[in-house]
């Protein structure tokens, strides 16, 4: 297997899941971003377990994925109260706290 | 020898207080505060009776002193230094202190003398005070003199004695000030309580210079322990207990309060000059007497205060045209008899403490013929416009005269079995010192001979020179019965002491028994010249005040008149030298705290807000722009770690 593959690949995803947060305004969107991000890294983890021959990695992306899947139970909720609120999924509108 | 004396007598033979009266003689001091608490809190209700209340609570302290002195000489003479043990004041540490009374000779003639003309003055008070409204507050105040004023001298410590000292120059600040819906008698009330304070501040320092030394503030410790330490030390602390005396007493330099305090009320300033507040000073310095004999020049000192002031006060009372302030000036000199006599150790001590009860009945007499006359005149005060006066106050006149007599010393009047005591005294010793200091005893009664007579003819003889409207008359039984007890006393009790010395026998358990040393000139000498000087001093007052007319105006006058018009420019010196100066102090201080400190410490809040100002921008409440933050800081940390790893 070629590593550097694996790596570009990774890289690729995790750089059109920051893209994606940075630039898009719908929460929901920014949000597949977030979970794109943490996918490539899951990727990468998984990869450099199968190159080292231990669990760990896979372990860890096991993990990531427990605690992604709260997270998105969580942070789809805040949406939700958000747009009810707020009539908008657009994170810009999300800027109350400011002065 | 009078040091180790006093150790033998004083503290050694000190006995536990026994029998009812001594040992509840903290109800001296309870009962007029007890009364005051009760007139104050009272409210309206008390209006019409709780003047006798203040009366009969005045009357009960006095019986309940005569029933402790009674039970004290029954005692053997050696045995009458008691202590009544009250509470555990302050228990902190090392410094553990009781709270307790000091039943001796000393402390009870105090108080006696205190309640006695207290009480007369209190039965005056509710005559003249008639008219006023607030009475029952002012025989709340009076009763509460009285009572700070027992504390004083009942304290077995000097820090008990700090807090009658206070409660005595409360007292005589609302009692200055009683009618102090007019600014000047406010002011004088002022005056005279930041004055106190300057003294107050030298006992402050004296308690601590205690302590450090001592280890303790109570009067055994401490005189045990005053033989041990060092002289300088105990020059420290002497002096100290002098300014505090100066300041309680109107010694020189704190006199000038005592010719304002007069803003006040008469009775109060009989109060004041004759039984409390005035005589505190005398009590402490005759009381810290194994403080002042290991100490000669804090000593030496004292006797030039008591000097200073002798001369001083008389001069300023040749000029008063005011009755009061005339009287305060004599009150000043008087004391400074004392100070004097005190000053001059142990052959002074006795004499000090007689003059102070002779002085006591006679000015007291004098200070209430004076609020007589003003009661009759409609509160006229200056002596300009009295004259004629004695048809129309028979009784005000016979009582004013005796009192007269005994301040000037004539014999048989009391002044005179005390004053020329102390001018003998002050002839003791060898050097220049006798001829100084016993040469001003003499001048300073001459004088005093000759502007108390100047006020007793201006005031009762020559021509009227009433303003029209004016009709004087006597005063009421309630005023004049007062007066007669006080001008017996001013005739009597001199003479009735002295039999045997029985006062200064009286005193020996706390003075110590001390042989009279030879005077430099002949008893005999002294006698006779300081009974030329008085009657030198009252025949030109005649001359001059009685039998030529009296101008209603001052007229023009040297500049030493002038000079004493204005109190010597007493007030002229405090501002300028301490009052000015103060104040530029103060307002400097205030700028540097303005322009230094504040601009300090508010530049640095302005710097904190200006940057968080700055700071605020970053905060822009967009999340994308956060994150992307988030991840340039991240691509710099790669970044750097890529670079810093190759």
């Amino acid at each position: 297997m070629n590593l550097s593959n694996y790596l570009v690949l990774a890289s690729l995803l995790f750089a059109i899941g920051t893209a994606t947060v940075l630039l898009r305004r719908n929460a929901i969107i920014v949000f597949m971003g977030v979970e794109l991000m943490l996918n490539a890294a899951n990727l990468l983890l998984v990869t450099f377990a199968r190159i080292h021959g231990d669990l760990q990695g896979q372990v860890m992306a096991f993990f990531v994925m427990v605690v992604a899947a709260a997270e998105v139970v969580v942070g789809l909720a805040i949406i939700v109260s958000i747009f009810r609120t707020r009539r908008s999924a657009s994170v810009d509108d999300v800027n109350l706290l400011k002065s | 020898m009078p040091i180790l004396r006093l150790l033998e007598l004083a503290p050694a033979q000190q006995q536990a207080a026994s029998g009812f009266f001594q040992s509840s003689a903290w109800l001296l001091v309870a009962i007029p505060l007890l009364s005051a608490a009760f007139l104050l809190l009272a409210g309206k209700r008390a209006d019409r009776w709780g003047h006798w209340v203040g009366v009969a609570a005045s009357g009960l302290a006095f019986l309940f002193g005569l029933g402790v002195t009674v039970s004290l000489l029954g005692d053997d003479a050696a045995t009458r230094v008691r202590s009544l043990h009250l509470f555990s004041w302050i228990p902190a540490g090392s410094l553990h202190l009781d709270a307790g009374m000091r039943l001796d000779p000393l402390s009870l003639t105090f108080v006696l003398l205190v309640t006695f003309v207290g009480t007369l003055i209190h039965v005056y008070s509710v005559a003249y005070m008639e008219q006023d409204p607030s009475r029952r507050r002012f025989f709340a105040y009076l009763n509460f003199f009285i009572a700070a004023m027992l504390l004083l001298v009942l304290a077995d410590s000097y820090l008990l004695l700090f807090v009658g000292w206070e409660g005595v120059g409360l007292a005589s600040y609302l009692l200055i000030g009683f009618w102090n819906h007019e600014t000047p008698n406010a002011v004088a009330a002022k005056k005279a309580f930041v004055m106190n304070r300057v003294g107050d501040l030298g006992l402050i320092v004296a308690l601590m210079l205690m302590f450090a030394t001592f280890g303790a503030v109570d009067f055994t410790t401490v005189f045990h322990g005053a033989p041990a330490a060092s002289t300088g030390l105990l020059t420290a602390t002497g002096l100290m207990l002098l300014l505090a005396a100066c300041g309680k007493s109107a010694q020189f330099p704190l006199q000038a309060w005592l010719g304002d305090a007069m803003a006040g009320p008469t009775p109060v300033s009989a109060l004041i000059h004759a039984a409390t507040m005035v005589t505190a000073g005398v009590y402490l310095v005759v009381r810290s007497a194994p403080i002042f004999e290991g100490a000669p020049t804090a000593q030496l000192v004292v006797v030039i205060v008591g000097g200073v002031t002798l001369i001083f006060g008389a001069i300023v009372g040749l000029a008063k045209d005011d009755i009061k302030k005339a009287l305060a000036a004599s009150t000043t000199s008087q004391i400074g008899y004392m100070i004097l006599a005190a000053g001059l150790g142990p052959v002074g001590y006795a004499l000090a403490i007689f003059h102070l009860v002779t002085h006591g009945f006679f000015k007291a007499g004098l200070f209430l013929g004076a609020g007589s006359v003003m009661h009759g005149m409609d509160d006229q005060v200056d002596m300009r416009r009295f004259g004629a006066l004695r048809k129309f106050l028979p009784f005000t006149w016979a009582t004013f005269a005796l009192g007269w007599l005994a301040i000037l010393g004539i014999p048989p009047f009391s002044g005179f079995w005390s004053k020329d005591k102390i001018i003998e005294a002050a002839f003791v010793g060898d050097g220049w010192r006798p001829w100084v200091f016993g040469l001003v005893a003499l001048i300073g009664a001459g004088i005093t001979a000759f502007y108390m007579s100047r006020l007793f003819f201006m005031t009762y003889h020559g021509t009227e020179r009433w303003t029209n409207d004016q009709h004087p008359h006597e005063s009421p039984r309630l005023m004049t019965v007062p007066m007669i007890v006080l001008a017996v006393g001013s005739a009597a009790v001199g003479g009735l002491l002295s039999i045997g010395g029985a006062f200064t026998i009286w005193l020996e358990p706390v003075t110590g028994h001390h042989e009279h040393g030879e005077p430099v000139l002949s008893v005999p000498v002294i006698t006779v010249a300081t009974l030329a000087l008085v009657l030198a001093g009252v025949f030109f007052a005649w001359r001059q005040y009685a039998v030529s007319t009296v101008p209603t105006t001052p007229p023009l006058a040297s500049g030493m008149t002038r000079a004493a018009r204005r109190d010597l420019y007493q007030d002229e010196v405090n501002e300028a030298v301490f009052m000015r100066p103060g104040q530029y102090l103060t307002r400097s201080l205030v700028y540097a705290d303005r322009r230094v400190l504040d601009a300090g410490v508010n530049g640095l809040g302005r710097l904190v807000a200006a940057s968080g100002e700055v700071l605020r921008r970053l905060q822009n409440g967009f999340a994308r722009t956060y994150a992307a933050t988030m991840v340039a800081g991240l691509l710099i940390l790669l970044v750097v770690v890529l670079v810093f790893q190759s």
